[in-house]
């Protein structure tokens, strides 16, 4: 009876899942849900960044028993980068009690997340990426687009640009193409860019390359035969090592390439090879493994043979170092909730107002063993972003070399274009702007 | 590919309406109460939506015999129009939003269903490949249709019918179930109308179906409308009740092949094949993935799991399709007689 054994072997495995109960809260124990991806086109962002998170998570457990005697736990739930995946997997891993913070590394899957993050209390962290607008903390109390959003790269971007070309009145006239990943990632700076152009007089000209992005051969010749002075690579993953290498076929200069925030990992030159030689792009947290904290992972964790990266040479890697920085920040924002409200495990609103009160300037991120990996953050009740600082890298062929000073990008000029894409945004959806007093009303328990 | 396979000869005596009507009044009377919030965001929601569009695609591929990699699109179609509707047309209600919308996806239909009037087989489910990549990439270029979105993504209104909010998990779970029920219903009305045989005989022999006297035009034509109004609406529901939000990278050509793998693996002209299909594509890589994190969770990183789990469910779907080509429907009911005759003969 191959069909009634089947079906009763269906039957079982529905039973086993039925009864695959979550564990009960344990006390002392702060839970973080790892939508990570492993597998798929943006594997390599996802492994070196998952991978320094859980580096960062285990060796606060082995070298201090957890963040004051908190231990911290997590599970992962592979996304592949989809929407869909990633909210089932939200689904599946909110039951989980002591949920400190989501981290999905996906500006699709954050999206698909607000709404219901807010609902249940619980902060969303979209560091260098994310919803720009959802700086404003009046209007998205639970989501934070920490260190860098999007308008405060290109700001950087720009700033820089200019900087190269000997300040920022030479920009007038100049022509800058920005090459965009079809992505609602790639999608969220054109607004941003066009008005940069028009406040600086120079012109830009935006080409999409649909996801995943492995072959770019009319957006170059359209690059070509435009001569701009400047191209910005705005990509993620598979998309950037085919930017240079076709950037090389049509005989653009690479030097002339800036690229983004994630375009700017060894995962994304070293498959382009000698193409990639002279290559620049903006970080927040340079590359490299002598930095203390990383020391420390190498010699506790990778030592204790509990590393999770299978490649040690990966190991200070620009993803592996974000994924760390991105631990040091979530730690750090439960260790200053943990002082206001006692050192347990903290409510998904507590850790938010921890978040808030995120304040660590350089002196605090040298005693963390982090100096000059990333500069600092500075976040409050309505500016959820922290202003972080970033610095641009060149590739030699084997390596980042930091070539800039920590630069600033323009906030001011930033903050009300921000503002009101948020208000817009919460008139839409019938949200009432946030005050100082709601934010320090914290859902305890 | 029997005519009619939902009629089956050694049926019991029950009459054929008893089971459906037994499975909604499950659906609305007990599942609200015992379901958890993950069954219904993570499985019923999804389930549902794709279900329908299997529904929708059913009509056209399993009954009137054409083949189509536009789904998706016609499902992009549909979320992008009752978003529009919705938020342009000033007191339009929900269901008119939803209605248009599924008028507009029908639209699109037609005229993607034109070039079925000369191609066949392979070469017309090529063509309806155009559908997918002219419907993606106007959605892409013109940001009107995401309400000049910087992302492009667009945030679903709030769900509610004449004063009732459907905002919460069981809310969603109720409207998207009334919708796939109603429209599954009037499908189902439909195959076994004169219409329903016309499409039928198109599909087993376009020159005699002509020869009969059958308008082999209009009723392509008309099965591409009534498939792409079906999936325009299945797209409200994902975009509406499970996602709600929605990029059109999410109706991609993978979503496309899907909802076609759905219906083959469900079985071809049956309205529960598009059920069966939709659970097995939907629930059961879940299933495995949970079973899969449970067991082997602390011994292999989730990239792993994922990678084995992909070559679980290819090797069983392989195996499915040979224990039975016409799907599991036509499994279901080999499995359903035997247990009768050996109920019976006891």
């Amino acid at each position: 009876m191959t069909f009634l054994s089947t079906v009763k072997a269906a039957a079982l495995s529905a039973a086993m899942i039925v009864s695959v109960a979550l564990p009960a809260a344990h006390a002392d124990e702060q839970y973080f849900p790892l939508q990570s991806y492993r597998v798929g086109p943006y594997a390599a962002g996802g492994t070196g960044f998952f991978g320094g998170f859980i580096d960062y998570l285990n060796l606060i457990n082995i070298r201090d028993g957890g963040v004051n005697g908190v231990k911290l736990t997590w599970d992962e739930c592979e996304t592949q980068y989809e929407v869909e995946r990633g909210v089932e997997c939200y689904e599946r891993q909110k039951s989980h009690a002591g949920a400190a913070a989501w981290n999905p590394l996906s500006v699709g899957i954050a999206y698909a997340m607000i709404d219901r993050i807010t609902a249940d209390k619980v902060p969303l962290i979209t560091v260098n990426h994310g919803r720009t607008d959802s700086t404003d903390g009046r209007v998205f109390p639970y989501v934070f687009p920490l260190l860098l959003n999007p308008y405060s790269e290109t700001s950087g971007i720009v700033n820089y640009i200019a900087s190269k070309e000997g300040g920022i009145d030479k920009l007038k006239g100049k022509k800058i193409v920005v090459l965009y990943h079809g992505s609602p990632y790639g999608k969220e700076t054109i607004p941003i860019y066009e008005l940069l152009a028009q406040k600086y007089g120079f012109t830009v000209q935006q080409i999409e390359v649909p996801h995943p992005g492995n072959e770019q051969q009319s957006q170059w010749l359209t690059i070509r035969r435009a001569k701009p002075d400047f191209v910005v690579l705005r990509g993620w993953g598979v998309m950037n090592p085919v930017a240079l290498k076709t950037a090389v076929k049509v005989g653009y200069p690479v030097d002339h390439i800036v690229g983004n925030v994630w375009s700017n990992s060894e995962e994304d030159v070293i498959p382009a090879g000698d193409a990639a030689k002279g290559y620049t792009a903006i970080t927040t947290q340079a590359s490299g493994n002598s930095y203390p904290v990383v020391q420390e992972i190498v010699k506790t964790v990778y030592g204790a043979g509990k590393g999770n990266l299978e490649d040690k040479s990966r190991i200070g890697s620009v993803y592996h170092n974000l994924g760390i920085v991105n631990g040091i920040l979530n730690v750090e924002a439960i260790r200053v909730a943990q002082e206001k409200f006692g050192h347990r495990t903290l409510t998904g609103d507590e850790v938010r107002w921890g978040f808030e009160h995120l304040k660590l300037d350089p002196a605090k991120v040298e005693a963390l063993g982090a100096k000059d990996l990333f500069h600092s953050i500075n976040v409050s009740w309505d500016n959820h972003e922290g202003e972080g600082y970033v610095t641009f890298q060149q590739w030699d062929g084997k390596k980042w070399n930091v070539v800039s000073d920590w630069i600033a990008p323009d906030w001011a000029l930033l903050r009300p274009i921000i503002e009101k894409s948020a208000e817009a945004y919460a008139a839409e959806k019938g949200i009432k702007l946030r005050t100082a007093d709601d934010a320090n009303a914290v859902t305890t328990n | 590919m029997t005519a009619i396979s939902s009629d089956f000869p050694s049926a019991p005596a029950l009459p054929k309406w008893i089971a459906p009507v037994l499975l909604l009044a499950f659906a609305y009377g007990v599942v609200p109460l015992i379901g958890s919030s993950y069954l219904f965001e993570a499985i019923l929601l999804p389930f549902l939506a794709l279900s329908l569009a299997g529904v929708g695609l059913n009509i056209l591929t399993g009954y009137a015999g054409q083949v189509s990699l536009g789904s998706a699109a016609f499902m992009a179609a549909g979320a992008f129009a009752a978003y529009n509707f919705n938020l342009r047309v000033e007191g339009l209600p929900l269901i008119g939003s939803i209605v248009l919308a599924g008028l507009a996806a029908a639209a699109i239909g037609i005229v993607f269903g034109l070039p079925s009037l000369r191609l066949r087989g392979f070469y017309l489910a090529v063509s309806t490949l155009a559908a997918q990549f002219f419907v993606q990439w106007a959605l892409t270029k013109f940001s009107w249709f995401s309400n000049d979105s910087a992302s492009g993504v667009i945030d679903a209104p709030r769900l509610s019918i004449a004063g009732f909010a459907l905002d919460g998990a069981i809310g969603r779970y109720l409207f998207a179930l009334t919708i796939v029920a109603i429209l599954t219903f009037l499908a189902h009305r439909l195959v076994s109308s004169q219409t329903g045989r016309n499409f039928i005989a198109i599909r087993d022999n376009e020159t005699a179906a002509r020869i009969i006297g059958i308008p082999v035009l209009k009723t392509k034509l008309l099965a591409f409308a009534i498939s792409s109004f079906i999936i325009g609406v299945a797209g409200v529901i994902w975009a509406f009740a499970y996602l709600r939000t929605v990029e059109p990278a999410g109706f991609d050509l993978d979503r496309s092949f899907q909802i076609l793998f759905i219906i083959i693996i469900g079985g071809l002209a049956s309205m529960r094949g598009a059920f069966f299909g939709a659970a097995l594509i939907v629930v059961f890589p879940l299933a495995l993935s949970r079973l899969g994190g449970f067991l082997l969770g602390d011994l292999f990183d989730s990239g792993v799991l994922d990678m084995s789990q992909r070559i679980v469910l290819g090797a069983l779907i392989i195996l499915f399709l040979i224990l039975e080509p016409d799907g599991l429907v036509a499994l279901w009911d080999r499995v359903r007689r035997r247990l009768l005759f050996a109920w019976q003969s006891t």
